[in-house]
C-alpha cells in the first residue's frame, strides 16, 4: 500500500480520469470543428471536406469578414443591443416584482405568487401568442419583437429570486432602516439590491445568454435582414445553403459560392458568434453552476 | 371611523409594494396570460380580413381535422419516445458524471471537468446545427470522411430518417450531460462525509461506497427529477428537433414532435386551425400532467413538491 489511498482506490480514480476526459473531450472537439473549417481554405473544404488538421491555414475567410462587414456587424450590433437592454430590463422588472412577493407585510403577496408561479404551470401556446403580438401589439419586423416575446422575464426567475430575498434579507435590517426614516424604496434600492448582487448575477447571465442565444424570436417575427441577429443570420443562411442544396437546377459550386459566403465564411461567423461567450465563460462559470444548483432545488 | 382610520394608514404602507409590482405584473399579463386567453382560437375558423374576434366559430372541428391526420400520432408518439430516451440516459449519465467529478481530489480538477462539459450548454442551437452539418453533410461531413475511408459507403444523413433517433438522443446528451451531472454533483456534495469515512474503517470498495451509500441517497432526487420530466413529457425542445434536422421534410417521421408541428403548420403551410389546436392539446395535457406530477411528489415528499 502507498500513500494514504489503496490502489482499488488508485485504479478508480484512473478510470474517472478516462471517463471524464472522454466527456471533455465529446464537449470540446465538435466547438474545435468550427475553428478548424473557418481556418480550411474553401477549395480544401469542397476537395477533402472538414478536417480536424488542415493541410495549411486559410485566414480568408476572416479577412473577408472584415472587409465586407455590413450585414455581419449590423447583426452584431442587434444582437449585443438586444442582449444588454434586455438584461438590463430583465433585471429592474424581476426584482421590483419579486421583492415586495417576498415581504411578509405585503398583504396581496399570496395572490400575486400565485399568478407568477400560475405562468409557470400553463401556457397558451405558440399561435394565440404569436397573434397577440403581430395584430394587436404590432411586433412584426420592429426590434422589440426580439426583445419582448418570452425572454423578458419568467415566472421562475421571480420565484427564485424572491426565495433568495426571504432566505437572505434579515427582516431586523428593514425595521432597521425604517426607525431611520427610509421609506420603501430607498430600502429596496440602498439595502436590498446590493445585497442581492449574487442573484442578480446569476438570473443576469441566465437572461442575457438567452438573448444572445435567441433565434427563435427572430424566426417567428422578423423577416427584413435589417434586423436579422447573429442568430438569425446563421439560421438564415444555413436555410439558403439547404433551399440550394435540394434544388437540383442549380448544382454547380461555383455559382452557390457566388451567391452565398462559403464554408469557411458561415464558419467564422460562428466562430465570432460564440466567442464572447467563450472568452467570457470561466468568469461567469461560478454565478452559472450557482444557478444550475439553486435552481434545481426549489423549481 | 377607527377602522377607516386603520385601512387608510395600512394602505399607506402598502402603496409602494404596488407600485414596483407593476412593471412585471403587466408584462406577466400580456406575455403570460395574453395567450391564455387566446386559446379559444382553436375553437374558431380565423380568417384575418375578419379579425380574431369576428371570426367565426367553428366547435372542435379544428380538433377533429387534426386527429383524422397522420401528423397528431406522429409527433405525440415522437414527443414522448423521444422524451422517455432522455430521461432514462439523461439520468443514468448524468448521474455518473455526477459521481465522477464529485469523486475528483482536487478542486480545480473539479472545476475543469465541470466547465468543459458543460460548454455545449452555452451554444445557440442554430450553432449546434452548424456543428451538427460539420459532422453529417453528405458531401464534406466528418461521419462520411470516416466511413469512407473505413472502406464503407456515404450516408445520406439529412434524408435517411432511421438514423435520426440516434442522433437527436445522442445531441440532446451532448448538449445537456453538463447541466444534469451539476445538479446530481451538488446532491453529492452535501452528503455526510462521515459515511464514507466509516464504509472505508469497515474495508468498503469504491463501488461498494457508491452503490450503498450515494446510490441509496440520490433516491429521491433522481425520483423528483424524474416525476418532473415526466410532467414536462409532452413538450420538447424547438431547438434539437428544428435546427438539427434542418428543417429537413424527408425526417419529418422521425423529428417531427408537437412543438416543431406547431411552428410549421403556423408559418410554413398558414394552417391556423390545425396549429392552435395542437398547440391547446400540448397545453392542457401538459397541464395535467404537470399537476398530476406535482401530486405524486407531494406524496413521496411533501417538501419537493411545487405547490
Amino acid at each position: 500500500m502507498s500513500g494514504v489511498y489503496g490502489r482499488g482506490e488508485k485504479i478508480f480514480q484512473v478510470i474517472i480520469h478516462i471517463f471524464l476526459g472522454i466527456f471533455a473531450v465529446c464537449a470540446i472537439l465538435p466547438l474545435i470543428i468550427l475553428v478548424t473549417g473557418s481556418i480550411t481554405s474553401e477549395q480544401e473544404l469542397i476537395q477533402d471536406g472538414y478536417t480536424f488538421f488542415p493541410k495549411s491555414i486559410d485566414f480568408s475567410a476572416y479577412k473577408y469578414l472584415f472587409q465586407q462587414a455590413g450585414q455581419i456587424l449590423n447583426s452584431y450590433g442587434i444582437t449585443l443591443f438586444i442582449t444588454i437592454f434586455g438584461t438590463v430590463l430583465s433585471l429592474v422588472i424581476t426584482p421590483l416584482l419579486a421583492y415586495p412577493l417576498s415581504r411578509k407585510d405585503f398583504r396581496a403577496r399570496n395572490i400575486f405568487s400565485f399568478l407568477v408561479f400560475f405562468t409557470m404551470l400553463f401556457n397558451g401556446g405558440i399561435v394565440p401568442s404569436y397573434i397577440m403580438w403581430t395584430q394587436i401589439f404590432h411586433l412584426k419586423n420592429t426590434i422589440w419583437s426580439l426583445i419582448f416575446p418570452n425572454l423578458l422575464m419568467n415566472g421562475f426567475n421571480v420565484v427564485l429570486m424572491k426565495n433568495y430575498f426571504a432566505q437572505n434579507i434579515p427582516t431586523e435590517l428593514i425595521e432597521a432602516a425604517k426607525v431611520d426614516g427610509e421609506n420603501e424604496f430607498g430600502i429596496f434600492f440602498r439595502i436590498v439590491l446590493p445585497l442581492a448582487l449574487p442573484v442578480m448575477a446569476t438570473i443576469g447571465l441566465f437572461v442575457g445568454i438567452g438573448y444572445w442565444n435567441d433565434w427563435t424570436n427572430g424566426l417567428y417575427y422578423v423577416s427584413e435582414p435589417e434586423l436579422y441577429s447573429l442568430q438569425n443570420f446563421l439560421n438564415r443562411m444555413m436555410q439558403d445553403i439547404q433551399f440550394l442544396m435540394s434544388n437540383s437546377q442549380i448544382q454547380s459550386g461555383g455559382q452557390m459560392a457566388a451567391a452565398f459566403p462559403s464554408t469557411g465564411i458561415r464558419m467564422a461567423i460562428s466562430v465570432v458568434g460564440i466567442l464572447p461567450i467563450v472568452v467570457l465563460y470561466p468568469f461567469f462559470q461560478k454565478y452559472f453552476v450557482k444557478g444550475i444548483t439553486v435552481g434545481a432545488v426549489k423549481g | 371611523m377607527n377602522q377607516r382610520i386603520k385601512t387608510k394608514k395600512r394602505l399607506q404602507k402598502q402603496w409602494p409594494f404596488y407600485i414596483m409590482i407593476i412593471p412585471g405584473m403587466i408584462y406577466l399579463l400580456i406575455n403570460n396570460y395574453g395567450p391564455m386567453a387566446g386559446i379559444f382560437i382553436a375553437f374558431k375558423k380565423i380568417d384575418y380580413g375578419l379579425g380574431i374576434f369576428k371570426s367565426p366559430w367553428v366547435g372542435l372541428e379544428n380538433f377533429e381535422y387534426l386527429f383524422k391526420t397522420d401528423a397528431a400520432f406522429t409527433m405525440t408518439r415522437n414527443t414522448i419516445l423521444y422524451n422517455v430516451a432522455f430521461i432514462v440516459l439523461g439520468t443514468v449519465l448524468g448521474i455518473a458524471v455526477g459521481i465522477m467529478l464529485s469523486e475528483l481530489r482536487s478542486k480545480a480538477k473539479t472545476k475543469f471537468f465541470q466547465t468543459v462539459i458543460l460548454l455545449p450548454y452555452l451554444l445557440s442551437w442554430v450553432i449546434c446545427a452548424y456543428i451538427g452539418y460539420a459532422f453529417l453533410s453528405k458531401e464534406s461531413g466528418l461521419l462520411n470522411s470516416l466511413l469512407t475511408n473505413l472502406g464503407f459507403q456515404a450516408v445520406d444523413w439529412y434524408n435517411d430518417p432511421g438514423k435520426w433517433p440516434v442522433i437527436l438522443i445522442v445531441v440532446n446528451i451532448w448538449k445537456g450531460i453538463g447541466y444534469t451531472s451539476i445538479i446530481y454533483m451538488s446532491t453529492i456534495i452535501g452528503i455526510d462525509k462521515s459515511l464514507y469515512e466509516a464504509a472505508r474503517v469497515d474495508g468498503a470498495t469504491k463501488w461498494q461506497e457508491i452503490r450503498l451509500i450515494t446510490l441509496p441517497l440520490l433516491k429521491s432526487t433522481i425520483i423528483m427529477l424524474t416525476i418532473m420530466n415526466i410532467g414536462r413529457i409532452f413538450y420538447s425542445d424547438f431547438g434539437l428537433f428544428y435546427q438539427i434536422p434542418l428543417n429537413s421534410g424527408t425526417l419529418y417521421p422521425t423529428t417531427q414532435t408537437i412543438d416543431t408541428y406547431v411552428y410549421r403548420a403556423l408559418m410554413q403551410q398558414n394552417q391556423i386551425g390545425m396549429s392552435s389546436a395542437a398547440g391547446v392539446y400540448q397545453s392542457l395535457v401538459g397541464f395535467i400532467l404537470v399537476l398530476a406530477a406535482n401530486m405524486i411528489v407531494r406524496k413521496l415528499s411533501p417538501d419537493d413538491a411545487m405547490f
